[in-house]
């Protein structure tokens, strides 16, 4: 928060595939207590989940895969190996508010 | 007070990544085959390793292996028993390996008069799949007491393995494993798959096994 004096964050937003082994229930429970004393205390935390997105080769499109218990194109049924997107992990964003005297020019 | 959005597009295991990324260079460049092998506990890693770096061994290769446990050091003296220089990780409660342990575990190892590197990870089925130890290839294993349907139970490990080995096929027939089911499940999550179906015991399967990790380094070698 060094770029940001006296500035509080209100709000960080998360990128969560499918397939990161992350259960947004477990995450917000632990934030609240693991931003205690930090930045981030009271911060809202959002978390934006990503679906499994495939390569299908016989349909040569790409394709959303909505259970994770069977990897086949939702169109042709054909097996899917190719993934392109679902393992995300990552902060896409902060939301910040600072204070009126710190905002420069 | 004014508002204002801060992009950062970060993934949260960037450091990991990074540092994987950095072994899997080291490895390429050693021309080491590396793995990581990830299954349950008790699945059977040690035994099917204990197995593989003994027939690797005998084969003439030269084979290395890295140990991860929360604690004690007994499967290392098992896998060191094979005559291959072996190291443990300890990870104190951490219930999976990362890039950083690897690497730390290597030093003083000259990785290029190695053929292969086995990884065994921590058992645990959920977060290895989320930690990229710089492997080429990830392993997973199943034991044939563990239930047919433990690849669609834990997809995202399953899914992100590159080969599949069955365990324990010397019991299959007494614990009433279906043989036919377990095979659809894996490919129904990761389609394409190599599976391979052995018994560190009796030594089933493991000529296949050889032969396609001897592949493996091979087309390693001529990328």
């Amino acid at each position: 928060m060094a770029p940001y004096p006296g500035a509080r964050v209100k709000e960080v937003r998360l990128r969560v595939g499918a397939l990161a082994s992350v259960v947004e229930d477990s995450l917000q429970f632990c934030y609240g207590i693991a931003t205690e004393g930090t930045p981030l205390e009271g911060s809202k935390l959002v978390v934006n989940a990503v679906p499994v997105v495939m390569r299908c080769e016989s349909c040569s499109a790409d394709v959303e895969i909505a259970s994770l218990q069977s990897f086949r194109c939702p169109r042709c049924n054909a097996p899917v190996s190719n993934l392109l997107q679902g393992r995300e992990l990552e902060i896409e964003s902060i939301e910040i508010e600072e204070a009126e005297e710190t905002v420069k020019k | 007070m004014t508002t204002r959005i801060v992009e950062l597009r970060q993934g949260i295991l960037k450091k990991n990544d990074e540092l994987a990324r950095e072994l899997r260079g080291r490895f390429v460049g050693a021309g080491v085959l590396v793995l990581n092998l990830v299954s349950s506990p008790g699945t059977g890693k040690t035994a099917f390793l204990e197995r593989t770096l003994r027939d690797l061994r005998a084969g003439g290769s030269r084979v290395a292996a890295l140990v991860g446990d929360l604690e004690t050091d007994n499967d290392a003296r098992r896998l060191a028993a094979s005559g291959a220089p072996v190291r443990q990780i300890n990870t104190h409660g951490i219930c999976h390996l990362e890039a950083e342990m690897v690497s730390k575990h290597l030093e003083g190892w000259r990785l290029a008069e190695l053929d292969y590197l086995f990884i065994e990870n921590v058992g645990n089925l959920v977060c290895p799949s989320s930690y990229d130890l710089g492997e080429r290839i990830r392993v997973a294993l199943l034991s044939v007491t563990e239930g047919e349907d433990k690849p669609l139970k834990y997809p995202t490990l399953f899914n992100s393995a590159d080969a599949a080995v069955i365990t324990k096929m010397d019991i299959a027939e007494a614990v009433g494993f279906d043989r036919e089911t377990a095979l659809r499940n894996i490919q129904e999550i990761r389609p394409g798959i190599r599976v391979f179906e052995t018994s560190a015991k009796t030594g089933t399967g493991m000529a296949e096994w050889l032969e396609y990790l001897s592949e493996q380094r091979a087309g390693k070698s001529a990328s």
